[in-house]
Parts: structure tokens; C-alpha cells; sequence
């Protein structure tokens, strides 16, 4: 039994997701193998060598897998896929994008955002928005799964000292081509990876009063979100969105200001360790979750927070 | 061209679901069912593809129980010019989904198909991609924006870090995220026409497709709840519990 992970990455820097992936493969158990494809990825494929439990990683560098296209990375995995029992990916919007495009080429069902392995057959997932965990069992010879993050503790990126081996691209299939991309620049730390999350809703009234939320968020080391409900009316960007249909986040602590605590919001955060409301409202839902909770004036509390803290 | 519109029968959003006191599953006796909200933003993409005088004609199509004529009307109303039904009592997972819908795109042989990311029951984000697998077109996932140039598609899809944008050739498959548009409500002299619009009905065993899958469902349960903790009177007790008790500052 050998579990076939694909390395979540920009060909630059290793993501972490990658790390909570592996660590759903070591539960699984049997070997743990990582597939770097990329374009000029030499050093992703060291870095993945160095992940504890790692025993082996194949790195495909070619310049088709440079922007992970869908169209070209799917034949490279299903190709090598008859090796493996299993093949992981991060549920990330990539692995999500590549990995059902792996599983019909391989004629077996895929399984989606797992967030507990049961054995080696068997595994949790969310359904209907977090509202209902159902566990599955594949009778499928290779089992292909994506991976929700927050379900599992990254494994260390250091300590294996994995073989490494290079493996031929299946080139271009010429029916895509990546044109741009437009990414977030931010100093903050990644808010899937953040151990503090601070996130404004409808209730901050409009995209500069996040000011306030990014002052404390610096202060404290935090990454900053927001709800639906902020994003819709153009308060901040949606890359920003935690929640059903944003990110799925599971921080130390998260800090809700001016968030109700929709249904759709509580799906992407409930997970957390520790949950604070701030909201002026008595009787928001989000409060039925909240470990702390304090009714007032977010634009008084925040300012007064982060003086405190 | 013509365009391919697969559409869902699921439980409407605002119903907040409950697992079954036997844990097979989620009670969905006499819960208001509805079309797939993802699914009508891809209606809404297609009829706006029409309007411009990109699309000369949509079909809708649902694999699901008899009921699920009511999200092909709903479609039929909002724009569409015909349906087709692909009746199957059993709930079916995606890979089925993706055969079901690869033998309709061999028989209408659409320029573009369109789907939702994903279903909010199943919360699987699989079907458009795995037939993006058997048709070998190529895939737009989670797009926010699509615009045809030619023989090619363009799309602008919502990533973890931002957005990224692709170009695509025709045939394609796109899936929609939740900003592509904001769906239009179907006015009452386009539900009257919609149903006299046709709807084709078929099996899968008229396609030749079989169902099977590899996935069993052991068990649904609810999740842990989180109980609600305690209210706190002002900024420093809130410091001082998340320094002293929660320990996580």
C-alpha cells in the first residue's frame, strides 16, 4: 500500500497544505510518496524530500505543469496513478481543480474534503455546508481524495531525507492556456495557515474601516477575513472570504467583528479552537458559538483590543 | 452555438438540514427543495451568452427523480429553450453524473457546457471536471467571468490567492463560482411559456450508461456542536480571559 501526495506549490515555495496532505497519508498508512509537477521545480522537489515521512518524490518539470493546468497535470497523475492504492491532494482551489479530472480518467469516484481518515477505506466528510459528517467507504482500487486542511495536523516539513526522482511529462495538450493571474499581495500570514484570524462583517460599514482590523491583526500576528456578507458589498476582496464557499479555516483563535454568524459563515470557521464575537447585536447567531463573547461598539472595542493586547 | 446547461435538484439553502434519528442519512421528507444555487447562476451565464447573441440556443438538463421537472421548468422560465430529464431514483455521485452528461454532450454536441461548482448537499465539486475527463475538453473551474473570443473561451476563475485567467478552446466545460452573476428572478408570463416549452425525458439505461458506484455511505451524523460560551462584560476581562484561560495570546 503506497499513498501517491501531490505537492501543493508556485514552483517557488512548497505550500503547507502539502503538509496537512501528507499527514492524512501517514494515517492511512503503508509509503508516502509526494509528485512535484511544475516547471523549473528542482528546489520544491528538495523541499519536498526534507517532509517527515516522506519516502520518495518524483518531480515532472516541464514546462506544461507551470500554472498546474488542469487539462495537462491530470494525465501526468493518472498516468503514474496504477502504482498507488491512493492518490491525495490538498483540497485546495487547485487540487479541487485537477484531482475529479484525475479520478473519471481513472473510472473511480473521488472523494472530496476529508477531514478524518477511519482506515485505510473509510473516511469522514463534510456535507450540506458542515451540517451533516458523513463517513464513506471506496471499494475503488485506487482511491482518489482530496484533503481538507484543517482536518489534520501538518506533518514536519523537515527531518525525511526522501529519494528523489525524476519522472517524464505527458506534455501539452494544447486545448488550454494559462493568460494571467492576479494574486493578493499581503504581508500578513496566509489566512488557511494563520494560528490568528481576524474577520470583519457586514457590520464593519465599508472596506476602510477594515483599517481598524488590520491594525489589530498586526498587532497580533493575525491574517484578516471577512464574511460573505463584507465581500458581497465590496468591502474587501473575495480571496478574503471564510466560510461554505470561501476558506475553511480552523485557527488557534478567531476574532469575529460586525459578523452575525450566517450558516454559510459558521461552515468555514466553526472548526476554530477559540471564537470571540464582537457585535453590537445581543442576539447574532454567531454568539451561540463564541467562547467569548462582548456586546458593543466594534469601533470602540477593536481600537481598545488592540491597545490591550 | 449551442449551450449546455446541467442543472440540480437540492435542498433549498435557507433549510437548515437534519440528520436522521437512524443516521442513514439527511431528512428531506417535506423539505422545500430547489434548484442548485451555483446551478442558477449558470442558467443566468447562458441566457446572458444568449442575449448578447453569443449562444443561439440552450438546453437544460437534470439527472434526478421525477420531481426535479420543477428546477427544468424553473430554468425553462428563466431562459432556456428546451430540457432534457435523465430520471434516476437513486442518488447517483458525480463520476455517474459525469457518464450521464458526456452521452448528452455526445448526442447535442453543445460548443459549451456550464455547470454549478458544486452541489450544496453533496458539497463534492467533481462533476464538471471529471467530464471535462471524458469529453477531453478543457475546464474553466469557478469562474467569475466568461467571455467567448472566436473559437476559444476566456475565462477569469476565483483561486485561494486571488484570480487567475485562462483561455480555453472550444468545446468547454465551465463551472461557476458564486460571483460570475446575480441571477434574474423568472417572471410570470415566462413561467406560463416555460411550460409549454419541450422536456424530453430518458434513462440512463436509454443512454447506455450504467450507475454504479464505488462509495458507500456508512453513516451520516451531526456534527460535535459547539456550545456557546460565556459573555463578557468589557476589553480587559476578554484580554485577560484569552491570556489566562483560553491561553491563545
Amino acid at each position: 500500500m503506497t499513498t501517491l501526495v501531490i505537492a501543493e506549490h508556485n514552483n517557488a515555495v512548497l505550500a503547507a497544505a502539502t503538509l496537512n496532505t501528507v499527514a492524512a497519508a501517514k494515517a492511512i498508512g503503508g509509503d508516502i510518496h509526494v509528485l512535484v509537477a511544475g516547471s523549473g521545480c528542482g528546489a520544491i522537489g528538495e523541499a519536498a524530500a526534507k517532509i517527515e515521512g516522506v519516502a520518495k518524490v518524483l518531480v515532472a518539470d516541464d514546462a506544461a505543469y507551470a500554472n498546474q493546468l488542469p487539462e495537462n497535470v491530470a494525465p501526468l497523475i493518472a498516468g503514474l496513478a496504477s502504482n498507488y492504492s491512493h492518490v491525495l491532494a490538498a483540497a485546495t482551489t487547485n487540487g479541487k481543480n485537477f484531482l475529479p479530472r484525475v479520478a473519471a480518467q481513472l473510472d473511480v469516484d473521488q472523494i472530496s474534503e476529508i477531514v478524518s481518515v477511519e482506515s485505510p477505506d473509510t473516511f469522514k466528510r463534510p456535507i450540506y455546508a458542515g451540517n451533516a459528517i458523513a463517513t464513506v467507504q471506496s471499494s475503488a482500487a485506487i482511491k482518489v481524495i482530496t484533503v481538507r486542511a484543517t482536518g489534520f495536523d501538518p506533518v514536519s516539513a523537515e527531518g525525511g531525507s526522501a529519494a528523489v526522482e525524476q519522472v517524464s511529462g505527458t506534455g501539452d495538450k494544447g486545448i488550454s492556456s494559462f493568460v494571467g493571474e492576479e494574486l493578493a499581495k499581503s504581508d500578513r500570514p496566509e489566512l488557511t495557515a494563520a494560528k490568528i484570524v481576524v474577520s470583519g462583517g457586514r457590520g464593519m460599514g465599508n472596506g476602510e474601516n477594515f483599517k481598524h482590523l488590520y491594525s489589530l491583526a498586526d498587532k497580533l500576528g493575525a491574517a484578516v477575513g471577512a464574511s460573505r456578507a463584507a465581500v458581497d458589498a465590496g468591502f474587501v476582496p473575495n480571496d478574503m472570504q471564510v466560510g461554505q464557499t470561501g476558506k475553511i479555516v480552523a485557527p488557534q483563535l478567531y476574532i469575529a467583528v460586525g459578523i452575525s454568524g450566517a450558516i454559510q459563515h459558521l461552515a468555514g470557521m466553526k472548526d476554530s479552537k477559540v471564537i470571540v464575537a464582537i457585535n453590537k447585536d445581543e442576539d447574532a447567531p454567531i454568539f451561540q458559538v463564541a467562547d467569548y463573547g462582548l456586546v458593543g461598539d466594534l469601533f470602540e472595542i477593536v481600537p481598545e483590543l488592540e491597545k490591550l493586547v | 452555438m449551442k449551450i449546455l446547461v446541467a442543472v440540480k435538484r437540492v435542498v433549498d439553502y435557507n433549510v437548515k438540514v437534519r440528520v436522521k434519528a437512524d443516521n442513514s442519512g439527511v431528512d428531506l421528507a417535506n423539505v422545500k427543495m430547489s434548484m442548485n444555487p451555483f446551478c442558477e447562476i449558470a442558467v443566468e451565464e447562458a441566457v446572458r451568452l444568449k442575449e448578447k447573441g453569443v449562444a443561439s440556443e440552450i438546453v437544460v438538463v437534470t439527472i434526478g427523480p421525477t420531481a426535479a421537472q420543477e428546477q427544468l421548468r424553473t430554468a425553462l422560465a428563466l431562459g432556456a429553450d428546451r430540457a432534457v430529464l435523465i430520471e434516476s431514483g437513486e442518488e447517483l455521485n458525480s463520476l455517474a453524473v459525469a457518464k450521464l452528461l458526456k452521452a448528452v454532450v455526445d448526442k447535442e454536441q453543445p460548443q459549451l457546457v456550464i455547470l454549478g461548482k458544486q452541489a450544496i448537499d453533496s458539497d463534492n465539486n467533481q462533476t464538471g471536471q471529471m467530464l471535462g475527463a471524458l469529453t477531453g475538453y478543457a475546464q474553466g473551474t469557478f469562474a467569475s467571468k466568461v467571455e467567448v473570443e472566436g473559437d476559444k473561451v476566456k475565462v477569469e476563475r476565483e483561486i485561494d490567492g486571488g484570480s487567475q485567467t485562462v483561455a480555453l478552446n472550444l468545446p468547454a466545460i465551465v463551472t461557476t463560482d458564486l460571483r460570475l452573476n446575480e441571477p434574474r428572478y423568472a417572471s410570470l408570463p415566462n413561467i406560463m411559456k416555460a411550460k409549454k416549452k419541450p422536456l424530453e425525458t430518458l434513462t440512463p439505461d436509454a443512454l447506455g450508461v450504467t450507475t454504479t458506484s464505488t462509495l458507500k455511505t456508512l453513516k451520516v451524523e451531526a456534527p460535535a456542536a459547539r456550545s456557546a460560551g460565556v459573555k463578557v462584560k468589557s476589553v480587559a476581562e476578554l484580554v485577560e480571559k484569552l491570556k489566562n484561560e483560553a491561553k491563545v495570546i
